[in-house]
């Protein structure tokens, strides 16, 4: 393999987006209304793009002949290297709401940097996805906001969400020796160096939907090295039912 | 600007871009591949291969197959024998691309089209859009969503008309 470093992180970028994607896509149909329900499923699909353009091209890295499909629907839990935050499940529409916004309040900085890359797919990519990723943290945002300061059972179920998904949020900003590589040669991000953006970002949505900022404690870590909670396995069997009984299947 | 990222050389270049210029956005029947700035270049080949490049305007577009399927069969029909697809992301595609005119057929057809410049990292920021049934600027916004990826959905206040916001990115 040519750059086996660029592989693993794309394969990251593309696992975030996929599971993400899948997790939204659980709202179709369910949301609390029509508008909600496209608009869930809007994020789901910006983000099936993001991971399509990822898998193919860490496939071509790889070269070893495995396309989009193959990653994303022929490997198994621990071969997925994606946050433990995106893979949390939607408990309540307040889980789902503060999981986007918390995701969104980084990947929006993240992919604004990362369009510097001297990586041309991904600076092509992070040019399309930053104006998309922009959409996501307002609509969800205005959510975070609009149920913080809504009633005493909104606010009350918007925190529980954000007491829980807290310790998920740390991960977003480790930088193993895969990041460092990259970062070294102008292609990846170092997350630390938007931290700031996102720090900022959560205190004035917090600020404005009455949420305390819990205080900095233990982090939950391990999905970038395949170690999951037991959601993944639940998540990974409706998403490549379909490919794992018609292997090659194709739209 | 669309016009800008033409690039034909011959006027078998030409004849193969007028050939797929008028595909029209399935979702926006209104607008061609041509006043989307989807279609970036045609490009035919020695071997006779016409190569076209196209952007999609979300990286998640469904219409985007449906595009290329769209421009091998025009090509096919008017005499090409061999076509190529190439998808490209960079430079991203952006609602300033589209034309005067294009934002015209917008409006007449009951879509608002994309108010302003691209705008940036805006938080709370919302658009001021405008009926494209009355004019009228007293809008509210329903859905920051819409039926596309394109589209976000709002109502007038004045004649009451709901109806689709070319979102601006």
């Amino acid at each position: 393999m040519k750059d086996p470093a660029l592989f693993t992180y794309c394969m990251r970028l593309a696992d975030d987006s996929a599971i993400l994607s899948q997790r939204l896509g659980e709202w179709c149909g369910h949301a609390s209304h029509l508008e909600e329900d496209i608009a869930l499923t809007n994020v789901a699909l910006d983000l099936i793009g993001h991971a399509r353009e990822l898998y193919t091209y860490a496939g071509q890295i790889e070269g070893k002949g495995r396309d989009e499909d193959a990653l994303c629907f022929h490997r198994v839990e621990r071969e997925f290297t994606n946050l433990l935050l995106v893979e949390q499940p939607n408990d309540d529409f307040a889980y789902a709401i503060m999981r986007q916004f918390l995701f969104s309040a980084f990947m929006h900085p993240f992919w604004e940097a990362m369009m510097n890359s001297k990586d041309e797919l991904l600076a092509g990519l992070a040019a399309k996805a930053e104006k998309e990723a922009a959409y996501h943290l307002r609509h969800s945002a205005e959510w975070v906001i609009r149920l913080g300061d809504g009633t005493k059972e909104s606010h009350n179920r918007i925190n529980d969400a954000l007491e829980f998904l807290w310790m998920y949020t740390g991960e977003m900003f480790e930088c193993d020796d895969v990041v460092s590589a990259l970062v070294a040669k102008g292609v990846a991000i170092d997350p630390m160096s938007i931290k700031h953006l996102w720090d900022e970002t959560v205190n004035t949505v917090f600020a404005r939907a009455n949420l305390e900022r819990p205080t900095e404690s233990w982090m939950q870590t391990g999905g970038r090295k395949g170690e999951h909670s037991e959601h993944l396995g639940h998540i990974l069997s409706p998403m490549q039912y379909l490919q794992r009984s018609f292997p090659q299947a194709q739209w | 600007m669309a016009v800008a990222a033409k690039n034909l050389r011959t006027e078998l270049d030409q004849r193969a871009w007028n050939s797929v210029c008028d595909v029209p956005d399935p979702e926006v029947p209104v607008l061609t591949i041509e006043d989307l700035g989807v279609l970036r270049e045609v490009n035919v080949r020695e071997d006779g291969c016409v190569e076209v490049t196209i952007t999609p305007t979300y990286t998640g577009c469904p219409a985007m197959s449906m595009f290329a399927f769209d421009i091998e069969a025009a090509l096919l029909n008017a005499g090409f024998e061999k076509v190529e697809i190439k998808t490209v992301l960079s430079p991203a595609w952006t609602t300033d691309w589209l034309s005067e005119k294009a934002c015209e057929k917008l409006r007449v057809y009951g879509i608002a089209p994309p108010n302003g410049k691209a705008s940036r990292r805006a938080l709370f920021g919302e658009d001021k859009v405008h009926c494209p049934k009355c004019n009228s600027a007293n809008t509210s916004r329903i859905s920051e969503f819409g039926s596309t990826a394109c589209k976000a959905l709002y109502r007038c206040n004045d004649c009451s008309e709901p109806f689709d916001y070319f979102k601006c990115i």
